[in-house]
Protein backbone atom coordinates (compact mmCIF):
# COMPACT_ATOMS: atom_id res chain seq x y z
CA UNK A 1 0.00 0.00 0.00
CA UNK A 2 3.15 2.34 1.03
CA UNK A 3 4.36 2.30 -2.40
CA UNK A 4 0.91 4.20 -4.35
CA UNK A 5 0.69 6.62 -0.99
CA UNK A 6 4.26 7.17 -1.14
CA UNK A 7 4.50 8.00 -4.81
CA UNK A 8 1.00 8.77 -5.91
CA UNK A 9 2.38 11.99 -7.51
CA UNK A 10 3.83 9.25 -10.03
CA UNK A 11 0.81 7.41 -10.31
CA UNK A 12 -1.56 10.44 -10.34
CA UNK A 13 0.92 11.95 -13.51
CA UNK A 14 1.47 8.32 -15.33
CA UNK A 15 -2.46 7.73 -15.46
CA UNK A 16 -3.29 11.15 -16.69
CA UNK A 17 -0.54 11.09 -19.39
CA UNK A 18 -2.20 7.63 -20.03
CA UNK A 19 -5.66 9.04 -20.12
CA UNK A 20 -4.31 11.69 -22.49
CA UNK A 21 -2.49 9.35 -24.91
CA UNK A 22 -5.94 7.57 -24.56
CA UNK A 23 -8.40 10.37 -25.30
CA UNK A 24 -6.57 12.09 -27.99
CA UNK A 25 -5.71 8.88 -30.26
CA UNK A 26 -9.07 7.46 -29.62
CA UNK A 27 -10.28 10.76 -31.29
CA UNK A 28 -8.29 10.69 -34.12
CA UNK A 29 -8.32 7.02 -34.56
CA UNK A 30 -11.73 7.25 -35.04
CA UNK A 31 -11.88 9.35 -37.72
CA UNK A 32 -9.00 7.98 -39.40
CA UNK A 33 -10.78 4.56 -39.03
CA UNK A 34 -14.29 5.96 -40.31
CA UNK A 35 -12.92 7.33 -43.41
CA UNK A 36 -10.34 4.28 -44.16
CA UNK A 37 -13.94 2.28 -43.28
CA UNK A 38 -15.82 4.51 -46.16
CA UNK A 39 -12.86 4.13 -48.69
CA UNK A 40 -12.90 0.32 -48.11
CA UNK A 41 -16.54 0.20 -48.60
CA UNK A 42 -16.78 2.90 -51.77
CA UNK A 43 -17.91 1.65 -55.48
CA UNK A 44 -14.27 3.02 -56.43
CA UNK A 45 -11.76 0.00 -56.61
CA UNK A 46 -8.53 2.26 -56.51
CA UNK A 47 -10.21 3.63 -53.19
CA UNK A 48 -11.17 0.27 -51.40
CA UNK A 49 -7.67 -0.98 -53.05
CA UNK A 50 -5.45 2.16 -51.11
CA UNK A 51 -7.98 0.96 -47.70
CA UNK A 52 -7.00 -2.24 -47.90
CA UNK A 53 -3.49 -1.74 -48.71
CA UNK A 54 -2.78 0.11 -45.89
CA UNK A 55 -5.11 -2.09 -43.43
CA UNK A 56 -3.02 -4.97 -43.92
CA UNK A 57 0.27 -3.41 -43.79
CA UNK A 58 -0.52 -1.53 -40.67
CA UNK A 59 -1.95 -4.16 -39.13
CA UNK A 60 0.60 -6.68 -40.05
CA UNK A 61 3.17 -4.56 -38.06
CA UNK A 62 3.86 -4.61 -34.52
CA UNK A 63 2.67 -1.51 -32.49
CA UNK A 64 6.44 -1.20 -30.82
CA UNK A 65 7.54 -1.17 -34.57
CA UNK A 66 5.26 1.78 -35.44
CA UNK A 67 6.14 3.78 -32.31
CA UNK A 68 9.77 3.26 -32.58
CA UNK A 69 9.74 4.99 -35.87
CA UNK A 70 7.63 7.84 -34.72
CA UNK A 71 10.15 8.10 -32.10
CA UNK A 72 12.97 7.25 -33.14
CA UNK A 73 12.88 7.41 -37.06
CA UNK A 74 11.20 10.43 -37.72
CA UNK A 75 13.34 12.97 -36.08
CA UNK A 76 15.93 11.93 -38.82
CA UNK A 77 13.71 13.02 -41.54
CA UNK A 78 14.12 16.87 -41.29
CA UNK A 79 10.73 17.65 -40.67
CA UNK A 80 9.01 19.68 -38.42
CA UNK A 81 10.11 18.56 -34.72
CA UNK A 82 7.17 16.69 -33.04
CA UNK A 83 7.41 15.36 -29.24
CA UNK A 84 7.71 11.79 -28.08
CA UNK A 85 3.65 12.20 -26.49
CA UNK A 86 2.68 13.40 -30.16
CA UNK A 87 4.89 10.82 -31.73
CA UNK A 88 3.31 8.41 -29.63
CA UNK A 89 -0.37 9.52 -30.63
CA UNK A 90 0.70 9.79 -34.27
CA UNK A 91 1.72 5.96 -33.79
CA UNK A 92 -1.59 4.77 -31.54
CA UNK A 93 -3.76 6.82 -33.61
CA UNK A 94 -2.57 5.49 -36.92
CA UNK A 95 -2.72 1.56 -35.73
CA UNK A 96 -5.64 1.80 -33.73
CA UNK A 97 -7.43 3.55 -36.59
CA UNK A 98 -7.17 -0.14 -38.94
CA UNK A 99 -8.70 -1.83 -35.73
CA UNK A 100 -11.25 0.88 -36.09
CA UNK A 101 -12.37 0.57 -39.72
CA UNK A 102 -12.23 -2.77 -39.60
CA UNK A 103 -15.30 -3.05 -36.75
CA UNK A 104 -17.04 -0.03 -38.73
CA UNK A 105 -16.59 -1.92 -41.82
CA UNK A 106 -17.83 -5.23 -40.60
CA UNK A 107 -20.76 -3.52 -39.26
CA UNK A 108 -21.68 -1.72 -42.33
CA UNK A 109 -21.58 -5.82 -43.62
CA UNK A 110 -24.19 -6.72 -41.21
CA UNK A 111 -27.05 -4.64 -42.75
CA UNK A 112 -28.51 -6.75 -45.26
CA UNK A 113 -28.92 -5.43 -48.43
CA UNK A 114 -32.95 -5.49 -48.44
CA UNK A 115 -32.77 -2.53 -46.17
CA UNK A 116 -31.03 -0.55 -48.69
CA UNK A 117 -32.96 -1.34 -51.48
CA UNK A 118 -36.13 -0.97 -49.80
CA UNK A 119 -35.30 2.62 -49.31
CA UNK A 120 -34.15 3.42 -52.94
CA UNK A 121 -37.70 1.06 -53.50
CA UNK A 122 -39.86 4.34 -51.64
CA UNK A 123 -38.04 7.04 -53.25
CA UNK A 124 -35.39 7.87 -50.53
CA UNK A 125 -32.28 9.60 -52.12
CA UNK A 126 -28.56 8.52 -51.65
CA UNK A 127 -28.08 10.67 -48.16
CA UNK A 128 -31.60 9.74 -46.61
CA UNK A 129 -31.04 5.71 -47.17
CA UNK A 130 -27.42 6.47 -45.61
CA UNK A 131 -28.67 8.27 -42.63
CA UNK A 132 -31.87 7.28 -42.13
CA UNK A 133 -31.79 3.12 -42.98
CA UNK A 134 -28.18 2.03 -43.07
CA UNK A 135 -26.16 4.23 -40.70
CA UNK A 136 -28.41 3.68 -37.42
CA UNK A 137 -28.46 -0.18 -38.26
CA UNK A 138 -24.65 -0.44 -38.57
CA UNK A 139 -24.13 1.36 -35.46
CA UNK A 140 -25.65 -1.10 -32.81
CA UNK A 141 -23.29 -4.05 -34.07
CA UNK A 142 -20.83 -1.87 -34.68
CA UNK A 143 -20.73 -0.45 -31.31
CA UNK A 144 -19.74 -3.65 -29.29
CA UNK A 145 -16.38 -4.31 -31.39
CA UNK A 146 -15.54 -1.10 -31.21
CA UNK A 147 -15.40 -0.74 -27.88
CA UNK A 148 -12.90 -3.60 -27.76
CA UNK A 149 -10.77 -1.95 -30.05
CA UNK A 150 -10.71 1.06 -27.42
CA UNK A 151 -10.12 -1.25 -24.57
CA UNK A 152 -7.30 -2.26 -26.81
CA UNK A 153 -5.93 1.01 -27.68
CA UNK A 154 -5.88 2.01 -23.42
CA UNK A 155 -3.79 -0.93 -22.55
CA UNK A 156 -1.52 -0.40 -25.57
CA UNK A 157 -0.97 2.95 -24.51
CA UNK A 158 2.03 1.34 -22.10
CA UNK A 159 3.87 0.63 -24.92
CA UNK A 160 4.62 4.49 -25.51
CA UNK A 161 6.31 4.43 -22.23
CA UNK A 162 9.76 2.68 -24.44
CA UNK A 163 9.57 5.30 -25.96
CA UNK A 164 9.90 8.17 -23.90
CA UNK A 165 6.48 9.11 -22.05
CA UNK A 166 5.47 9.69 -18.93
CA UNK A 167 2.64 7.74 -18.21
CA UNK A 168 1.69 4.50 -16.57
CA UNK A 169 4.05 2.20 -18.02
CA UNK A 170 6.87 4.45 -17.46
CA UNK A 171 5.84 4.25 -13.67
CA UNK A 172 7.93 1.01 -13.04
CA UNK A 173 11.18 3.58 -14.17
CA UNK A 174 10.39 6.35 -12.05
CA UNK A 175 10.13 4.13 -9.59
CA UNK A 176 12.87 2.16 -9.92
CA UNK A 177 15.12 5.41 -9.70
CA UNK A 178 13.56 6.19 -6.41
CA UNK A 179 14.70 2.97 -5.09
CA UNK A 180 11.30 1.92 -4.36
CA UNK A 181 10.20 -1.80 -4.50
CA UNK A 182 8.95 -2.68 -8.08
CA UNK A 183 7.00 -5.77 -7.76
CA UNK A 184 4.19 -4.44 -5.60
CA UNK A 185 4.17 -0.74 -7.75
CA UNK A 186 4.02 -2.84 -10.78
CA UNK A 187 0.77 -4.51 -9.06
CA UNK A 188 -0.62 -1.85 -8.20
CA UNK A 189 -0.18 -0.51 -12.21
CA UNK A 190 -1.68 -3.73 -13.12
CA UNK A 191 -4.59 -3.12 -10.20
CA UNK A 192 -5.91 0.19 -12.13
CA UNK A 193 -5.98 -0.93 -15.44
CA UNK A 194 -7.83 -4.12 -14.55
CA UNK A 195 -10.16 -1.44 -12.80
CA UNK A 196 -10.29 0.65 -15.81
CA UNK A 197 -10.88 -2.20 -18.03
CA UNK A 198 -12.90 -4.84 -15.88
CA UNK A 199 -14.45 -1.67 -13.37
CA UNK A 200 -15.64 0.94 -16.21
CA UNK A 201 -15.30 -0.12 -19.54
CA UNK A 202 -16.72 -3.41 -20.06
CA UNK A 203 -19.58 -2.79 -18.07
CA UNK A 204 -19.83 0.62 -19.67
CA UNK A 205 -20.02 -2.11 -23.26
CA UNK A 206 -22.05 -4.52 -22.04
CA UNK A 207 -24.68 -2.09 -20.83
CA UNK A 208 -24.51 -0.40 -24.49
CA UNK A 209 -24.70 -3.82 -26.21
CA UNK A 210 -27.83 -4.70 -24.48
CA UNK A 211 -29.58 -1.12 -25.23
CA UNK A 212 -29.04 -1.49 -29.08
CA UNK A 213 -29.32 -5.06 -29.28
CA UNK A 214 -31.38 -6.04 -32.27
CA UNK A 215 -32.88 -8.93 -33.51
CA UNK A 216 -31.81 -9.88 -37.16
CA UNK B 1 -22.27 -6.13 -57.60
CA UNK B 2 -24.60 -5.02 -55.10
CA UNK B 3 -24.06 -3.74 -51.86
CA UNK B 4 -25.88 -2.14 -49.34
CA UNK B 5 -24.46 1.42 -49.69
CA UNK B 6 -24.80 1.81 -53.86
CA UNK B 7 -26.55 0.01 -56.53
CA UNK B 8 -25.04 -1.26 -59.52
CA UNK B 9 -23.39 1.72 -61.46
CA UNK B 10 -24.96 3.57 -64.20
CA UNK B 11 -23.43 5.42 -66.52
CA UNK B 12 -23.54 8.68 -64.56
CA UNK B 13 -21.66 6.58 -62.00
CA UNK B 14 -19.44 4.78 -64.28
CA UNK B 15 -17.44 8.11 -64.57
CA UNK B 16 -18.19 8.97 -61.54
CA UNK B 17 -16.10 6.19 -60.19
CA UNK B 18 -13.19 6.99 -62.84
CA UNK B 19 -12.86 10.67 -61.30
CA UNK B 20 -12.50 8.81 -57.94
CA UNK B 21 -10.36 6.40 -59.05
CA UNK B 22 -8.01 8.72 -60.63
CA UNK B 23 -8.30 11.40 -57.60
CA UNK B 24 -7.26 8.50 -55.24
CA UNK B 25 -4.09 7.12 -57.57
CA UNK B 26 -2.98 10.91 -57.19
CA UNK B 27 -3.48 11.18 -53.38
CA UNK B 28 -1.84 7.64 -52.82
CA UNK B 29 1.11 8.31 -54.74
CA UNK B 30 1.42 11.83 -53.48
CA UNK B 31 1.84 11.02 -49.98
CA UNK B 32 4.10 8.14 -51.14
CA UNK B 33 6.38 10.23 -53.02
CA UNK B 34 6.12 12.52 -50.37
CA UNK B 35 8.01 10.07 -47.71
CA UNK B 36 10.37 8.91 -50.29
CA UNK B 37 11.23 12.11 -50.76
CA UNK B 38 11.70 13.38 -47.90
CA UNK B 39 13.92 10.21 -47.03
CA UNK B 40 15.76 10.61 -49.68
CA UNK B 41 16.07 14.64 -48.85
CA UNK B 42 17.90 13.57 -45.44
CA UNK B 43 19.86 11.04 -46.61
CA UNK B 44 18.44 7.44 -46.14
CA UNK B 45 19.10 6.15 -49.34
CA UNK B 46 22.34 7.01 -49.29
CA UNK B 47 25.19 3.86 -49.80
CA UNK B 48 26.69 4.58 -45.98
CA UNK B 49 23.57 4.05 -43.82
CA UNK B 50 23.08 0.79 -45.56
CA UNK B 51 26.43 -0.40 -46.23
CA UNK B 52 25.65 -2.01 -42.80
CA UNK B 53 23.46 -4.37 -43.97
CA UNK B 54 25.91 -5.70 -46.53
CA UNK B 55 28.45 -7.38 -44.02
CA UNK B 56 28.11 -11.36 -43.37
CA UNK B 57 28.30 -11.08 -40.10
CA UNK B 58 24.77 -8.32 -39.96
CA UNK B 59 23.38 -10.60 -42.21
CA UNK B 60 23.80 -13.63 -39.97
CA UNK B 61 22.70 -11.64 -36.92
CA UNK B 62 19.37 -11.40 -38.88
CA UNK B 63 19.11 -14.63 -39.30
CA UNK B 64 20.16 -15.38 -35.32
CA UNK B 65 17.12 -12.45 -34.02
CA UNK B 66 14.59 -13.17 -36.60
CA UNK B 67 15.22 -16.73 -35.04
CA UNK B 68 14.99 -15.52 -31.70
CA UNK B 69 11.40 -14.11 -32.53
CA UNK B 70 10.08 -17.24 -33.87
CA UNK B 71 11.11 -19.60 -30.99
CA UNK B 72 9.68 -16.88 -28.15
CA UNK B 73 6.79 -17.13 -30.90
CA UNK B 74 6.15 -20.92 -31.31
CA UNK B 75 7.03 -21.42 -27.72
CA UNK B 76 4.22 -18.71 -26.49
CA UNK B 77 1.72 -20.21 -29.39
CA UNK B 78 1.58 -23.50 -27.98
CA UNK B 79 1.91 -22.69 -24.56
CA UNK B 80 -1.33 -20.35 -25.33
CA UNK B 81 -3.31 -22.91 -27.04
CA UNK B 82 -2.72 -25.26 -24.11
CA UNK B 83 -3.70 -23.00 -21.51
CA UNK B 84 -6.79 -21.21 -23.71
CA UNK B 85 -8.19 -24.79 -23.83
CA UNK B 86 -7.36 -25.88 -20.16
CA UNK B 87 -9.15 -22.53 -19.13
CA UNK B 88 -11.81 -23.53 -21.52
CA UNK B 89 -12.98 -26.68 -19.99
CA UNK B 90 -12.43 -24.77 -16.57
CA UNK B 91 -14.87 -22.29 -17.40
CA UNK B 92 -17.57 -25.27 -18.56
CA UNK B 93 -16.86 -27.08 -15.52
CA UNK B 94 -19.81 -28.27 -13.34
CA UNK B 95 -18.09 -27.48 -9.98
CA UNK B 96 -18.26 -23.65 -9.31
CA UNK B 97 -14.79 -23.79 -7.26
CA UNK B 98 -13.10 -24.54 -10.79
CA UNK B 99 -15.48 -22.67 -12.93
CA UNK B 100 -15.26 -18.99 -11.15
CA UNK B 101 -11.18 -19.42 -11.01
CA UNK B 102 -11.17 -19.76 -14.49
CA UNK B 103 -13.82 -17.37 -15.04
CA UNK B 104 -11.68 -14.24 -13.01
CA UNK B 105 -8.40 -15.39 -14.20
CA UNK B 106 -9.46 -14.61 -18.14
CA UNK B 107 -11.00 -11.54 -17.11
CA UNK B 108 -7.82 -10.22 -15.18
CA UNK B 109 -5.12 -11.01 -17.95
CA UNK B 110 -6.75 -9.91 -20.46
CA UNK B 111 -7.33 -6.56 -18.72
CA UNK B 112 -4.12 -5.91 -17.54
CA UNK B 113 -1.50 -4.82 -20.38
CA UNK B 114 0.81 -7.38 -21.66
CA UNK B 115 3.56 -5.08 -21.16
CA UNK B 116 3.01 -4.30 -17.98
CA UNK B 117 2.53 -8.26 -17.16
CA UNK B 118 6.27 -8.97 -18.83
CA UNK B 119 7.53 -6.22 -16.90
CA UNK B 120 6.28 -7.84 -13.49
CA UNK B 121 8.01 -11.17 -14.82
CA UNK B 122 11.04 -9.44 -15.33
CA UNK B 123 11.47 -6.03 -13.30
CA UNK B 124 9.15 -7.23 -10.39
CA UNK B 125 9.91 -10.45 -9.75
CA UNK B 126 13.85 -10.57 -9.41
CA UNK B 127 13.27 -7.65 -7.43
CA UNK B 128 11.16 -9.70 -4.91
CA UNK B 129 13.79 -12.38 -4.44
CA UNK B 130 12.87 -14.95 -7.53
CA UNK B 131 15.70 -15.79 -9.71
CA UNK B 132 16.55 -17.07 -12.79
CA UNK B 133 13.66 -15.19 -14.95
CA UNK B 134 15.30 -14.40 -17.93
CA UNK B 135 13.68 -11.87 -21.26
CA UNK B 136 13.04 -14.88 -22.98
CA UNK B 137 11.05 -16.09 -20.10
CA UNK B 138 9.35 -13.03 -19.13
CA UNK B 139 8.27 -12.38 -23.26
CA UNK B 140 6.77 -15.80 -23.55
CA UNK B 141 5.21 -15.83 -20.21
CA UNK B 142 3.43 -12.94 -20.48
CA UNK B 143 2.40 -13.84 -24.02
CA UNK B 144 1.06 -17.32 -22.88
CA UNK B 145 -1.17 -15.60 -19.86
CA UNK B 146 -2.63 -13.17 -21.98
CA UNK B 147 -3.34 -14.90 -25.17
CA UNK B 148 -4.21 -17.90 -23.64
CA UNK B 149 -6.95 -15.89 -21.72
CA UNK B 150 -7.97 -14.65 -24.73
CA UNK B 151 -7.95 -17.99 -26.66
CA UNK B 152 -10.02 -19.63 -24.05
CA UNK B 153 -13.03 -17.32 -24.89
CA UNK B 154 -12.50 -18.40 -28.34
CA UNK B 155 -12.72 -21.45 -27.45
CA UNK B 156 -15.24 -21.34 -25.05
CA UNK B 157 -17.35 -19.14 -27.82
CA UNK B 158 -16.78 -22.25 -30.30
CA UNK B 159 -17.82 -24.79 -27.92
CA UNK B 160 -20.86 -23.02 -26.87
CA UNK B 161 -21.82 -22.28 -30.31
CA UNK B 162 -22.13 -26.12 -31.35
CA UNK B 163 -25.84 -28.00 -31.72
CA UNK B 164 -26.89 -28.82 -28.44
CA UNK B 165 -27.21 -32.27 -29.77
CA UNK B 166 -23.71 -33.14 -30.19
CA UNK B 167 -23.05 -32.97 -26.36
CA UNK B 168 -26.07 -35.07 -25.73
CA UNK B 169 -25.44 -37.48 -28.36
CA UNK B 170 -21.96 -37.46 -26.79
CA UNK B 171 -23.41 -38.74 -23.43
CA UNK B 172 -25.50 -40.68 -25.20
CA UNK B 173 -23.21 -43.12 -26.07
CA UNK B 174 -21.56 -43.49 -22.91
CA UNK B 175 -18.66 -40.75 -22.89
CA UNK B 176 -18.13 -39.25 -20.20
CA UNK B 177 -18.28 -35.41 -19.73
CA UNK B 178 -14.80 -34.70 -20.03
CA UNK B 179 -14.67 -37.48 -23.01
CA UNK B 180 -17.13 -35.54 -25.19
CA UNK B 181 -15.55 -32.32 -24.49
CA UNK B 182 -12.72 -33.80 -25.58
CA UNK B 183 -13.37 -36.40 -28.79
CA UNK B 184 -16.35 -34.35 -29.64
CA UNK B 185 -16.58 -30.90 -28.75
CA UNK B 186 -12.89 -29.81 -28.89
CA UNK B 187 -12.15 -30.93 -32.17
CA UNK B 188 -15.41 -29.08 -33.83
CA UNK B 189 -15.02 -25.92 -31.83
CA UNK B 190 -11.16 -25.65 -33.41
CA UNK B 191 -12.60 -25.87 -36.68
CA UNK B 192 -15.46 -23.52 -36.53
CA UNK B 193 -13.00 -20.64 -34.86
CA UNK B 194 -10.08 -21.49 -36.86
CA UNK B 195 -9.72 -17.89 -38.53
CA UNK B 196 -10.24 -16.36 -34.60
CA UNK B 197 -7.20 -18.31 -33.47
CA UNK B 198 -5.46 -17.70 -36.13
CA UNK B 199 -5.57 -14.23 -36.07
CA UNK B 200 -5.15 -14.45 -32.52
CA UNK B 201 -1.70 -16.84 -33.47
CA UNK B 202 -0.52 -13.28 -35.86
CA UNK B 203 -1.18 -11.00 -32.72
CA UNK B 204 1.04 -13.63 -30.70
CA UNK B 205 3.52 -12.53 -33.44
CA UNK B 206 3.21 -9.08 -33.79
CA UNK B 207 3.15 -9.20 -30.03
CA UNK B 208 7.00 -10.72 -29.65
CA UNK B 209 8.18 -7.20 -30.43
CA UNK B 210 7.20 -5.93 -27.06
CA UNK B 211 10.36 -7.81 -25.85
CA UNK B 212 12.25 -5.33 -27.09
CA UNK B 213 11.15 -3.29 -24.40
CA UNK B 214 12.38 -5.63 -21.57
CA UNK B 215 16.28 -5.73 -23.58
CA UNK B 216 14.80 -9.40 -25.14
CA UNK B 217 17.04 -9.86 -27.81
CA UNK B 218 14.87 -10.01 -31.26
CA UNK B 219 14.37 -8.45 -34.53
CA UNK B 220 13.16 -4.99 -33.11
CA UNK B 221 15.97 -4.93 -30.51
CA UNK B 222 18.91 -5.78 -33.03
CA UNK B 223 17.46 -2.88 -35.78
CA UNK B 224 17.48 -0.35 -32.79
CA UNK B 225 20.86 -1.58 -32.35
CA UNK B 226 21.97 -1.34 -35.38
CA UNK B 227 20.40 1.75 -36.09
CA UNK B 228 22.80 3.32 -32.86
CA UNK B 229 26.33 2.70 -35.31
CA UNK B 230 27.31 6.16 -35.23
CA UNK B 231 30.43 4.72 -37.94
CA UNK B 232 27.64 3.83 -40.44
CA UNK B 233 26.04 6.81 -40.07
CA UNK B 234 23.75 5.92 -37.46
CA UNK B 235 21.06 4.17 -39.81
CA UNK B 236 17.96 4.45 -37.46
CA UNK B 237 15.13 4.61 -40.46
CA UNK B 238 16.99 1.92 -43.03
CA UNK B 239 17.18 -0.28 -39.50
CA UNK B 240 13.32 -0.15 -38.73
CA UNK B 241 12.62 -0.34 -42.68
CA UNK B 242 14.19 -3.76 -42.96
CA UNK B 243 12.85 -5.02 -39.22
CA UNK B 244 9.34 -3.62 -40.89
CA UNK B 245 9.34 -5.58 -43.62
CA UNK B 246 10.92 -8.34 -41.83
CA UNK B 247 7.51 -8.33 -39.59
CA UNK B 248 5.19 -7.81 -42.37
CA UNK B 249 6.53 -10.85 -44.03
CA UNK B 250 6.22 -12.92 -41.09
CA UNK B 251 3.08 -12.23 -40.49
CA UNK B 252 1.77 -12.66 -44.33
CA UNK B 253 3.47 -15.85 -44.23
CA UNK B 254 1.37 -17.08 -41.19
CA UNK B 255 -2.19 -15.51 -42.53
CA UNK B 256 -0.84 -17.32 -45.89
CA UNK B 257 -0.15 -20.32 -43.98
CA UNK B 258 -3.63 -20.25 -42.27
CA UNK B 259 -5.46 -19.52 -45.11
CA UNK B 260 -4.46 -22.82 -46.79
CA UNK B 261 -5.01 -24.60 -43.67
CA UNK B 262 -8.30 -22.93 -43.03
CA UNK B 263 -9.50 -24.05 -47.24
CA UNK B 264 -8.78 -27.55 -46.16
CA UNK B 265 -10.68 -27.82 -43.58
CA UNK B 266 -13.39 -25.52 -44.17
CA UNK B 267 -14.49 -27.47 -46.80
CA UNK B 268 -15.83 -30.37 -43.95
CA UNK B 269 -17.70 -28.26 -41.76
CA UNK B 270 -19.43 -24.83 -41.99
CA UNK B 271 -17.88 -21.99 -40.10
CA UNK B 272 -19.68 -20.58 -37.60
CA UNK B 273 -19.78 -17.05 -37.29
CA UNK B 274 -19.36 -15.90 -33.33
CA UNK B 275 -18.69 -12.05 -32.23
CA UNK B 276 -15.76 -12.88 -30.21
CA UNK B 277 -14.40 -9.45 -30.27
CA UNK B 278 -10.36 -9.53 -31.79
CA UNK B 279 -8.05 -6.24 -30.70
CA UNK B 280 -4.48 -6.33 -30.37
Amino acid sequence: MNVITDNSDLFVTGFKNTGILFVISAFFALILGTIVAGMRVSPAPAMRAAGTLYVNAVRNTPLTLILAFFALGYPRLGLPHIDFMNAAIVGLSLYTATYVSEAIRSGINTVSVGQSEAARAIGLPFMQTLTLIVLPQAFRSVLPPLFSVFIALLKNTTVAAGFSVAEAGAIRANLSERGEPLLPGLLWVAVIFVVLVLGILTPLQRYLEKKWRVER
Amino acid sequence: MSSVLFDVPGPKARTRNVYLNVATVIVVVGIIAFILFRFNESGQFTAKKWEIFTFPRVQQMFLTVIGATLKAFAVAAVGSLVLGILLAFGRLADSRWVRLPCYWFTEVFRAVPLLILMMIMYYGLPSAGVKGITPFIAVVVGLILYNGSVLAEVFRAGIESLPKGQREAGLAVGLSKGQVLRIILLPQAVRSMLPVIISQLVVILKDTALGFLITYNEVLYYANFLGSQGQYGSPVVPALMVAAVIYVGLCLILSGIAKLVESKMSSRVKVVKTKVGLAG
